[in-house]
């Protein structure tokens, strides 16, 4: 069951003198299986047509044995694959990296540049696929409007292939 | 060399060495992968007639008129080619991006006619038909068939270079890619006939590991007057698709029955 979570923080405070930054929080959770490999994951921002409007990670194995073999699985990350990955040249600098392991892994990207700086106001959906070597896949989707609102947290939860998903705007002091 | 033939030419015994399988046997190309990604990627390839979607319990699919077309139009070679009794298997090299033709087209004709009382039937190609004089044949009726047996596959991006019309018998000639299909979400294929948009051509889509089902679960769709169909699939998985259209054909200034088939394998993923 995928539930979809709202915590609107007390502080309002957003103002340009803040820089903004947006947490992704991806957890891979600990599978007691026999055969482990650990999971190619995407994550991205969809528009309501499905189009994406930012890739925001790639992480698989980047290499093997020398060669780029690990690219001829990214075709299983199936969504993000038909959605973005066929049309990109791999291995792209700030977007692919390597697996992880079973935990929480926090991304970070700052509002006013990288991947979420030239979102339009609208409505979107964060998008985590999970696809693991001998095991399953899956996809959790975070629907939100942009820009967030300062302290905003939203959450969701895989059940099989995922863990909880975050997507959280942290303001600073610039 | 045998597809699915009408009915009515196959109802006598004499009639099986020449024409080879019922029409319940299905021809078809499967390649193990329809989508690939990374590079110097390698697919193998089944054909076979078979009864069952995609089991090879009937015949091998010969391979001689088949071929392999890159994404640039240059002809790949097929590797480790083998044919056994009931399958064919090969290897395609995939290193350009985009999308490969995998299949055969090809016509031939049939003729029947009364000689010494008996009812003789032949079934040859154009050249073979001139060669034996079958048009002199008595009372000879003779009809044309032309057929296209194909399978698409793409590595990286999908591309449009493997529909470039030849104008010739029936082909895919634009709607969805075949590459591209999802359950659950609508497809549209246009067909054309000798290069014409064409009404009335009859499509059935079967999904496949039809042996494991008590009905095949067929879809009947006739093409409307833009040579479109629109559809939606389901259910995830590998499916065989076969258009056949009826007409007619010209042959030394008269005019013959003809019948042309068009049939395509493609797989649809769960969304």
């Amino acid at each position: 069951m995928r539930f979809l979570l709202t915590v609107t923080g007390a502080s309002l405070l957003a103002s340009p003198a803040l820089a903004d930054q947006i947490k992704v929080g991806v957890t891979i959770p600990e599978l007691d299986v026999a055969e482990y490999h650990k999971p190619y994951v995407a994550a991205w921002i969809a528009k309501e047509d499905h189009s994406v409007a930012a890739n925001l990670a790639v992480w698989y194995q980047l290499e093997k044995r020398g060669s780029d073999e690990g690219e001829t699985w990214l075709k299983d990350l199936r969504q993000w694959w038909r959605r973005a990955g066929r049309s990109i040249e791999m291995p792209k600098d700030g977007l692919s990296g390597p697996t992880h392991a079973p935990g929480a892994h926090d991304m970070t990207f700052d509002t006013r540049s990288g991947p979420f700086a030239d979102l339009d106001p609208g409505s979107y959906t964060l998008v985590i696929e999970s696809v693991r070597e001998v095991g399953g896949r899956e996809m959790v989707n975070v629907p939100f409007k942009w820009p967030l609102q300062a302290g905003q947290t939203l959450m969701a939860e895989g059940e099989t292939e995922l863990g909880a998903v975050q997507l959280a705007l942290i303001s600073s002091i610039d | 060399m045998t597809y699915k033939f009408g009915k009515t030419l196959l109802l006598t015994g004499a009639a099986l060495l020449l024409a080879g399988q019922a029409s319940a046997h299905r021809a078809w190309i499967l390649p193990s992968s329809f989508t690939l990604s990374g590079e110097n990627q390698r697919i193998t390839v089944d054909a076979a007639i078979s009864n069952n979607l995609f089991y090879p319990n009937h015949h091998a699919l010969s391979l001689e008129q088949v071929s392999v077309t890159g994404p640039d139009g240059s002809n790949i070679e097929m590797e480790d080619v083998s044919t056994g009794e009931y399958r064919s298997v090969f290897d395609v090299p995939l290193v350009q991006e985009g999308t490969y033709r995998i299949g055969s087209q090809g016509s031939g004709y049939f003729a029947s006619w009364e000689e010494d009382g008996e009812r003789r039937r032949w079934r040859g190609t154009e050249e073979e038909l001139a060669n034996e004089n079958i048009a002199d044949k008595p009372g000879v009726r003779i009809s044309k068939n032309d057929r296209t047996n194909m399978t698409f596959v793409t590595l990286g991006a999908p591309s449009q270079s493997a529909f470039t019309k030849t104008g010739e018998g029936l082909e895919l000639a634009s709607g969805t890619h075949p590459n591209d299909i999802y359950a659950g979400e609508e497809v549209s294929f246009s067909f054309t006939l000798n290069g014409e948009a064409t009404n009335g051509v009859e499509i059935e889509i079967v999904r496949g590991h039809d042996r494991y089902r008590d009905s095949e679960g067929a879809k009947a769709l006739t093409t409307d007057a833009d040579g479109m169909i629109n559809f939606t699939l389901e259910e995830a998985g590998p499916y065989w698709l076969s258009a056949e259209v009826d007409g007619k054909a010209m042959l030394n200034g008269k005019e013959i029955s003809s019948r042309t088939s068009y049939i395509m394998t493609f797989e649809a993923l769960p969304f």
